[in-house]
């Protein structure tokens, strides 16, 4: 390959419109928001810049600390169903057939072509009381009554007086159920890359020395995929952190999340520089959890090397 | 916010306007008021004029008017923040008519040019966001109540207790995700006014919605209607115009505004600063608060007019469902929201982060 030095018209010319797409719609406005969250606001409209930490030290309230607290558990349990239900998944498509694979995948981002919001309100009208899972549910317990009759148990009322439905919406599970659903194809594909890399010897190996299957999983498998373990879980946590349609559509009455507070302050209580610096909080906390990335991936290369 | 009925978008037909505008100013910004020329500037919400009122009012008075439409206040506002570009007539909401009388965007109206004035039911005479009626006349309203499903309650709900301190209809109800319209509403059951800032009855309030939440199914985002209809609540606070869309599909569904009183939304007609024609703009006002011209409108369009003598010309249909006109006295009672500073909306938005995060 050519080095980009012989040619630094072109890669001049080539970097400008990634550079002015990074500066203008990133970069900016970042600082802008980072510049409000140093701000008073003075009247309806306004706000001076007087490099005040007091939002800061309000977001630091424990009312604040706890909604973040609830919105690291929320995103938390959602990574960790999506792991446990991506890896396997991951692990077929691996395994399937070489011409199954690109149609399995397509599969797994299907979900893409249609939009966040549409998908969320379609899960509404699954998960409601009178919803499709419900009227499944009815259906099986009507024919259920309908066998025990003719066994001649019908006046038992084994299985209740009357079909219940279950509560599936508006509580903290369908927050989980929903952002699980979302987010699933940000864990299936960096688990996919990883272990579609894998050597399959090393499987192999390790069964034909005796190993159990669960014992070749965990200490073969798992750490050779831990690359693209750590990127899903990422990739899979930050954005489940910092949702707030989700809650807001599908959660109750105590499932309020962090970026449900932050939407508040840049509209109805029209708070700007307290909304920028809870932003800013979430950011941090994000630049946190790659930080940690990076150290683990220096550890597990080291580890490689050695 | 979706108290409205019917979608208000007209994009198109805005682009449209807006050049008609802009050419119709380089000629009219440099006549005078005696002398107007025969023409009005009107910039309105989409469907929210009579289907012929236009006409008949050039007809009347030889006045052609432009009508440019707007989706939202926000949109209105931000037109008009920077000078005017040409209107005669806008219709603001109550909170931004009185943003604007803040901002100093609004002209004081000349009431001897208004003599129609006097249809206007006894009401909305005068308003808390703009007293005596200094730069407002009353277009529409519309209130937040109770919508119902007939066959699952008792009675008819007139009372904010059936919301906000009650188990008999636990898991069965719904309140807006909007905090400060909750705890309005708290206030007005609590006997007080709804732009009370009284920080001891606000806390009374938190606490018994922190209370009441195991009662409470969800805090609706915008969608109360599509709850009820689908079953999955009974009771739901909404803007009585999303309920009066599902009440056209279920006979079932009611809709009551409490006798304690609640939050009541008012459209008005005003004269924005540096209106090239505000002789031809009162003019309009005038017409359009008629009797005859205001009843053609509200039939049309279907929201509740304070023009009393439009009103008796209507139909019971109309002029008598509750779900658009709630009772006299409950109307008495109805406030509309004031804006009360910066430390107000924080103390509400903390307490509302307070009530969810409990």
């Amino acid at each position: 390959m050519e080095h980009w030095r012989r040619h630094p018209l072109i890669f001049w010319l080539t970097s400008i419109p990634p550079t002015f797409w990074l500066v203008a719609f990133f970069i900016a406005p970042l600082t802008i928001v980072w510049v409000l969250s140093f701000g008073e606001k003075r009247g309806l409209i306004e706000i001076d810049i007087v490099w005040t930490l007091d939002n800061y030290l309000r977001a630091l309230d424990p009312l604040y600390l706890q909604i973040f607290v609830k919105s690291l558990w929320i995103a938390g349990a959602t990574t960790l169903v999506c792991l446990v239900i991506g890896f396997p998944v991951a692990f077929a498509i691996t395994f399937a057939p070489e011409r199954w694979r690109p149609v399995l995948l397509l599969l797994v981002i299907l979900p893409f072509w249609t939009n966040l919001l549409i998908r969320t309100y379609a899960l509404i009208a699954v998960l409601r009381t009178r919803g499709f899972v419900n009227f499944t549910a009815e259906w099986f317990w009507d024919q259920g009554n309908g066998f025990l009759a003719l066994i001649g148990l019908g006046d038992l009322q084994l299985l209740g007086e009357s079909f219940e439905p279950m509560v599936l919406l508006y509580n903290n599970f369908a927050v989980v159920f929903g952002l699980v659903y979302v987010h699933l194809p940000f864990m299936v594909l960096p688990l996919y890359a990883a272990l579609d890399r894998m050597d399959r010897s090393y499987i192999e190996a390790s069964l034909d020395l005796g190993a159990t299957q669960a014992r070749t999983l965990f200490t073969i498998i798992v750490p050779l995929a831990k690359a693209g373990i750590i990127s899903g879980i990422i990739i899979t946590f930050i954005p489940a952190l910092g949702s707030f349609l989700t809650p807001d559509l599908l959660g109750g009455t105590d499932s309020q999340m962090i970026a449900n507070v932050i939407e508040r302050q840049f509209k109805s209580a029209n708070d700007w520089p307290f909304g920028a610096a809870l932003s800013f909080l979430l950011m941090y906390a994000t630049f946190f959890a790659l930080a940690l990335r990076a150290v683990l991936a220096k550890g597990s290369s080291a580890m490689e090397a050695g | 916010m979706s108290r409205f009925s019917r979608p208000r978008f007209g994009r198109r037909s805005f682009l449209a306007g807006t050049g008609a505008v802009a050419a119709g100013l380089s000629l009219g910004s440099k006549m005078t008021w005696a002398a107007e020329e025969k023409k009005l500037n009107f910039y309105n919400w989409d469907t929210y004029i009579g289907e012929t009122t236009l006409d008949d009012f050039e007809d009347a008075s030889g006045i052609e008017v432009k009508m440019d439409l707007f989706a939202d206040n926000d949109e209105l506002f931000a037109k008009l923040k920077e000078g005017n570009p040409g209107y005669d007539l806008i219709v603001p909401t109550n909170d931004y008519v009185e943003r604007m009388i803040e901002a100093q965007m609004l002209d004081t109206l000349d009431h001897s040019k208004i003599p129609n004035i006097a249809n206007i039911d006894a009401n909305f005479q005068d308003a808390n966001f703009d007293p005596g009626r200094k730069h407002s006349m009353p277009y529409m309203w519309g209130t937040i109540g109770i919508g119902y499903r007939k066959s699952k309650v008792d009675a008819v709900p007139d009372s904010w207790k059936w919301l906000y301190d009650s188990d008999q209809y636990s898991g069965k109800i719904a309140l807006l995700a909007d905090g400060g319209t909750v705890i309005q509403m708290g206030l007005k059951y609590m006997g007080q006014s709804l732009n009370t800032t009284d920080g001891g009855m606000i806390k009374q309030v938190e606490d018994m919605l922190v209370a009441q939440k195991p009662h409470i199914k969800v805090f609706a985002e915008d969608n109360g209607q599509d709850l009820l209809l689908s079953g999955e609540v009974d009771l739901t606070m909404e803007w009585n115009g999303d309920i009066l869309q599902v009440m056209a599909e279920d006979d079932d569904i009611g809709y009551a505004v409490p006798k304690e009183g609640g939050l009541l939304w008012q459209d008005c007609l005003c004269i924005p600063t540096g209106a090239p024609h505000p002789e031809n703009a009162h003019a309009l006002i005038n017409f359009i608060l008629d009797g005859e011209a205001g009843a053609a409108i509200a039939d049309f369009i279907q929201y509740a007019t304070p023009n009393k003598a439009a009103k008796a010309l209507l139909s019971p249909d109309y002029s008598e469902n509750p779900a658009i006109f709630p009772p006299d006295e409950v109307i008495a009672k109805c406030e509309a929201s004031l804006y009360l500073g910066s430390d107000h909306t924080r103390l509400i938005d903390e307490t509302w982060t307070r009530i969810q995060a409990a």
